[in-house]
């Protein structure tokens, strides 16, 4: 078969960090261009495959944030610098950073939700998508959990940035509480030139949109990104249908409007 | 357009010399293999021999497994590489089916060839071998309800049998195959008729939206209970195309296995589950939720016509005597505000 989109491509391991005690970032060598908020599937002979979001992308790496509580997922973390993994992609509808141009944007990312919008924050304050200004809101369960720690420092010092996590915890001298109670400190000003971009668990993000609702957003304002079982990767095995969407090939990132009326 | 009426013998023959070009499949009959003691199992296979067409009944399994087999390697790999298999038998293919299954097919299309813009190689590699020869239905069988879902009648057919006492009619609406028959049987004027009434009367919903009150409406507990995820309404079903993706490996090999996919369901534990556990619908009402509502709803929202064809399957093979006719109807009531 000359076009399978079936068939994965092997891509060898370059480097690989640990995030926290559950998370590592792969780092895979693999020509890449295409748009923040695509995914992969990934794979393994003999184990199997599944959707995996891009954390970081450049001409030739490829990498992936991987929470290891998975058949697949356990079984990467088994794997070496040198190693092969397969992978296949990218897939879905990423963030629409047309649409971004101009404009300010307002990240709010909860927990391993950060991994799929690293590489909007990274291409934002490149100055490569033309963001007028760059807001974020990244939240985590307890300080053992954070993701990207270095680099969040760095974002720190480029952008408007809160990192909080749930709860104090003795050492923690930032700033504690859920994401929502930093959304309702945001300044109601000047929303009208506003995008924002929620991704995070699922009750994160329902409690996320509806306070962006609250500040004044326009629900056309608000973009999700949703995680879904798939098995195809490209709209053919059924498994992340909503209602008439496929969160595959009509996301993964999807307009509130469309999203907030999807009931699974 | 010709049509021939021919003997039974004339159409052995026939039968046979099809054989030795194509591959032909269609309702069988498997003695025994029925779901009760002494009952047989009609299903949809390889047919060697014309005496093993079941013409007369329904079949339980449904024609779309010679286009989309319940288990199918995609793959065969080793640590270096995943190769696909070839499709050795590049005969082409003659299924004999009904016209609710040839519209099932165009369902299958949708979502196997034009879904996410792709098409996938497998269903295609299959499809485009494919000739029908569709059995015409001289009436409606227990549980249809193809008329309510306009998948009654069909033009979409190479060869139209019509199987009488004495004699077999045919029409051949693909000149190719009139090789085939014009050295036997006599010219005739036939041309097949669609079933135009069912038994079962179905009312379709025709709303544009679903009103949200729908999907956690408490009409859908009643399945909570009833129906056992055994998913064979969904395996039935002409136009149930989910499946799942699995790696296979032998014992002796440390390093070479095939990759699978194999059908899945949206009534089966498991469908949704993510890693890690999360899963959705874990209630089995939200199940019959989510089915019925792609199959009379959001599949037209998408592609524009229903994906159900009634052909009643999910009715004749569920354990559980669930009725999914009477679910469309009751679905249809409480739109309405009446009581379901």
């Amino acid at each position: 078969m000359i076009d399978n989109p079936y068939r994965p491509f092997a891509a060898e391991i370059i480097e690989l960090r640990r995030e926290t005690s559950a998370e590592f970032t792969m780092k895979v060598k693999a020509g890449a261009d295409f748009c923040p908020g695509q995914f992969f599937q990934v794979s393994l002979p003999k184990i199997g495959e599944a959707p995996i979001s891009v954390s970081s992308f450049g001409p030739d790496f490829i990498e992936f944030t991987i929470r290891a509580v998975g058949t697949l997922t356990n079984a990467l973390h088994e794997y070496r610098v040198g190693d092969r993994i397969f992978i296949r992609g990218p897939y879905g509808h990423g963030f629409p950073v047309d649409k971004f141009r101009d404009r300010d944007l307002l990240i709010v990312a909860g927990g391993s939700g950060l991994a799929p919008v690293r590489p909007l924050i990274q291409k934002s304050l490149a100055g490569e998508l033309g963001i007028r200004s760059l807001k974020l809101i990244i939240g985590f369960k307890n300080s053992e959990g954070i993701l990207f720690s270095q680099q969040i420092e760095e974002w720190a010092k480029k952008s408007d940035l809160t990192l909080t996590i749930d709860k104090a915890e003795p050492g923690w001298s930032g700033k504690t509480g859920l994401v929502t109670e930093h959304i309702k400190k945001f300044p109601k000003d000047n929303l009208k030139n506003l995008e924002a971009v929620v991704v995070g668990p699922t009750m994160m993000m329902k409690f996320s949109t509806a306070e962006l609702v609250l500040l004044g957003l326009k629900e056309e304002q608000i973009w999700v990104s949703f995680e879904r079982l798939m098995s195809c990767g490209i709209g053919k095995c059924g498994h992340c249908k909503i209602d008439y969407t496929y969160v595959c090939v009509d996301g993964p990132v999807l307009n509130y409007p469309h999203a907030s009326r999807l009931i699974d | 357009m010709n049509s021939y009426s021919l003997t039974r013998s004339n159409f052995k023959d026939i039968f046979d010399r099809l054989s030795a070009e194509y591959r032909l499949f269609g309702p069988k009959r498997l003695a025994g293999r029925g779901r009760f003691s002494d009952t047989d199992l009609i299903t949809c296979d390889f047919l060697a021999d014309i005496d093993e067409l079941e013409f007369e009944e329904k079949s339980f399994m449904s024609p779309k497994s010679v286009v989309f087999p319940a288990d199918e390697t995609t793959f065969v790999f080793n640590e270096e590489e995943f190769k696909e298999p070839l499709m050795r038998d590049q005969r082409e293919i003659i299924v004999f089916l009904r016209p609710c299954d040839i519209n099932g097919f165009a369902r299958l299309d949708k979502i196997f060839l034009e879904n996410g813009d792709r098409v996938d190689p497998y269903y295609q590699r299959r499809r485009q071998k494919i000739h029908f020869f569709m059995i015409e239905c001289s009436s409606s069988f227990e549980n249809c309800f193809c008329v309510a879902m306009q998948s009654n009648h069909t033009d979409n057919y190479a060869v139209a049998l019509r199987f009488d006492k004495e004699s077999i009619e045919i029409q051949i609406r693909n000149d190719h195959f009139n090789r085939f028959f014009e050295s036997f049987g006599t010219k005739s004027a036939f041309t097949p008729e669609f079933v135009k009434e069912d038994a079962v009367k179905v009312e379709l919903p025709d709303n544009d939206e679903m009103p949200a009150e729908i999907f956690n409406h408490q009409m859908w507990s009643e399945y909570d209970q009833r129906c056992i995820a055994c998913g064979r309404c969904n395996t039935s079903c002409v136009t149930c195309t989910c499946f799942s993706t699995v790696d296979i490996f032998y014992p002796d090999s440390r390093t070479c296995g095939e990759r699978r996919r194999v059908w899945d369901g949206c009534h089966l534990d498991g469908f949704t589950e993510m890693a890690g556990g999360h899963s959705f619908r874990k209630n089995k009402g939200d199940r019959m939720r989510f089915k019925t509502l792609h199959k009379i709803y959001d599949f037209r929202k998408r592609f524009g016509f229903d994906m159900c064809v009634g052909c009643g399957r999910c009715d004749d093979v569920c354990p559980e005597y669930i009725s999914f006719s009477s679910c469309i109807n009751k679905l249809g009531s409480t739109l309405k505000g009446e009581k379901a």
